[in-house]
């Protein structure tokens, strides 16, 4: 966060919704809307966010608005909590700028049957276990090897090789975003590079602001639905937090090539090279979706077999098998990803391409999308927040509809990774968050620093806007016991 | 003349790196890039990769250049601490890096270098540029 405040003329639309107008950049096709409140906007207007949302307006064919929700902060092309949907009959673009290097970054919410009273002793063993089995840290490398042939299959059957492997049961598919893969992954579109740095990194956690977490449910907001995810108050749950992994920053990296060619070649102006991009419908975007689904497929089958590893993790502690434990999936959900999906715009039917940059997709009840269990709650959105803090469980809602169905992805930084290392130390830190009952364990020490709660926005506030704008709803609240931070 | 300087960025991170000509410049940003990876102090120059990049003028041949280095550490696990530039002009880089795989040494995971505000310019003092990393 710089000392600079931005003097951007937002206009209020509501409580928790701001326009930023498109006359307040020559080049805006399309207004920004910030879902935020007048607290948080006041930590939006000190980075560079605000101008970010101001270039994504520029894409040609965008829908509607440059969105911007409540944990929006400077991103590179897209601000981070960015929604931008292009109409490819209207010159609608990808942009892979608009979903990051960390193709399929998301997030998993594993329940167990355990109350809190009955593990709270055993969480130091826990976390050690977790840390024993997982690899993680910079470049991690894991103990899941495949070869070419194998990896060709988990860019197409996604979670599902992970299950065909026996590192998980086909319930897990259903309570996975797409069943955990996305149809039209293309591995010939894939480079050898790509193929290189994936092949020892199933199951791997990685660094920065990875991790997995052991919580503990302390608020219930909506009992029905909660009850219906087999959640209660007290109950223990397991969050894992990582991506596509050094796969999906190489697939990126050749795309965004590729794409800078296309800027002269179908005359796109963009004030921000990062959002290099190429219609929806020409040859190059047709390639880079058809690789970027490899990516994303390669990401759910990675937090699929972290999840696997995680579960061994409690059966060797608590020597019981994880269905007797009761760790099934609640749900799995991508933060960093475009995607095809069908709106109604102006009466008429259209497929978008909805570019989420660090925001959730959020189906309401009834969406024919969803799997059939969650056709009566609405897809459940997973909200991480720092690890002092809370995390939350949210429903879709159809007033989503106004976001191409998408909300927050998490708490949003709010300090930069150079100024949390320079305000926080490691031991203290580690002694304070013990202090409040949360065991955290890292594999470097400069990320404990890096990932200190009070570099973060509180993840109350972010959810409280999402909910009170009514584009998810919230379901229950967690705070963190145990931290595996990568 | 100072060598790099980090810069502060919300999510991410940056550097500025100077020099009295482009070849410094280069060589700055690649060693800004990988202090920031790893406490290249005690490095070794065990081993060493020949690096060779085209690209359309120098502030998109800096990306490469510095993408290429991140990408030879992710595959080799060499953290690279001397650069010497056999040649380069506008289009093209031609050098060794040089390193050691010292897998304790790491400290910090960058995903990519990206193209957001990325900057090549002439400076008072010679050349300085600005690069953002995704980390």
């Amino acid at each position: 966060m710089s000392d600079n405040i931005w003097e951007w003329p937002l206009e209020k639309i509501d409580d928790y919704r701001w326009r930023l107008p498109k006359s307040a950049k020559a080049g805006m096709r399309v207004d920004g809307i910030i879902y935020a409140d007048e607290k948080l906007l006041k930590d939006i207007r000190h980075d560079k966010a605000l101008e970010q949302v101001a270039n994504v307006a520029f894409l040609p064919g965008i829908v509607n608005a440059s969105l911007a929700m409540p944990d929006i902060h400077w991103g590179y092309g897209f601000p981070i909590g960015g929604v931008a949907a292009t109409d490819p009959d209207n010159g609608g673009v990808v942009s892979p700028g608009g979903v990051g290097f960390d193709i399929n970054c998301g997030i998993r919410l594993v329940r167990t049957n355990f109350k809190y009273d009955e593990i709270k002793n055993k969480v130091q063993p826990l976390i050690s276990s977790l840390f024993d089995l997982i690899p993680s840290g910079v470049g991690s490398k894991g103990e899941i090897r495949v070869n070419e042939r194998e990896e060709r299959q988990i860019m197409l059957k996604g979670s599902g090789w992970a299950v065909s492997k026996g590192y998980g049961v086909p319930e897990d598919l259903e309570a996975t975003e797409e069943n955990g893969a996305i149809s039209g992954a293309d591995p010939d579109a894939v480079s050898e590079r790509a193929y290189e740095r994936g092949k020892a990194q199933s199951g791997t956690l990685g660094s920065g602001n990875h991790f997995i977490e052991v919580q503990v449910i302390d608020t219930i907001y909506d009992a029905e639905l909660a009850e219906s995810f087999g959640l209660e108050e007290n109950l223990v749950t397991v969050m894992i937090h990582s991506g596509s992994r050094g796969f999906g920053y190489q697939v990126c990296d050749d795309y965004l090539k590729t794409m800078m060619h296309c800027l002269q070649k179908y005359a796109i102006n963009v004030p921000d090279r990062q959002l290099a991009c190429a219609p929806v419908n020409s040859p190059e975007a047709k390639q880079y979706l058809a690789a970027m689904r490899a990516a994303a497929n390669y990401a759910w089958n990675n937090r699929q077999c972290l999840m696997y590893l995680a579960r061994k993790a409690f059966e060797r502690t608590f020597n019981m098998s994880w269905q007797k434990m009761g760790m099934d999936l609640i749900y799995d959900v991508a933060h960093n990803i475009a995607k095809l999906e069908k709106y109604k715009i102006n009466g008429k039917e259209k497929i978008l391409c909805v570019h989420r940059k660090g925001a959730t997709r959020a189906f309401p009840p009834g969406h024919p999308e969803l799997a059939p269990k969650y056709q009566k709650t609405g897809q459940p959105v997973i909200i991480p927040g720092d690890m002092g803090r809370n995390s939350y469980l949210l429903v879709g809602t159809e007033k989503a509809a106004e976001t191409f169905y998408s909300t927050c992805h998490g708490a949003g930084r709010v300090k930069s990774r150079t100024a949390a290392t320079k305000a926080f130390n490691a031991d203290k830190l580690v002694k304070e968050l013990e202090s409040k009952g949360i065991y955290v364990r890292a594999s470097g020490r400069d990320t404990i620093v890096e990932e200190a709660p009070l570099a973060y926005k509180d993840v109350n506030d972010v959810v409280r806007v999402v909910h009170e704008a009514g584009i998810s709803k919230k379901v229950c609240r967690m705070r963190p016991i145990g931290v595996l931070k990568g | 003349m100072k060598l790099f300087e980090i810069i502060e960025h919300t999510a991410d991170i940056g550097i500025r790196a100077f020099g009295k000509n482009p070849k410094e410049v280069f060589i700055n940003a690649a060693s800004g890039m990988f202090s920031i990876i790893a406490d290249t102090r005690l490095i070794k120059l065990k081993e060493q990769v020949e690096i060779r990049q085209e690209a359309a003028g120098y502030d998109e041949l800096l990306r490469q250049w510095l993408q290429e280095l991140l990408y030879q550490f992710s595959v080799s696990g060499i953290i690279f601490k001397e650069f010497v530039i056999q040649s380069l002009s506008r289009n093209d880089i031609k050098a060794i890096a040089r390193g050691e795989k010292a897998q304790g040494k790491i400290k910090a995971e960058i995903k990519a270098v990206t193209y957001h505000e990325l900057e090549f310019r002439k400076s008072k003092d010679g050349y300085e540029a600005k690069v953002i990393f995704d980390v």
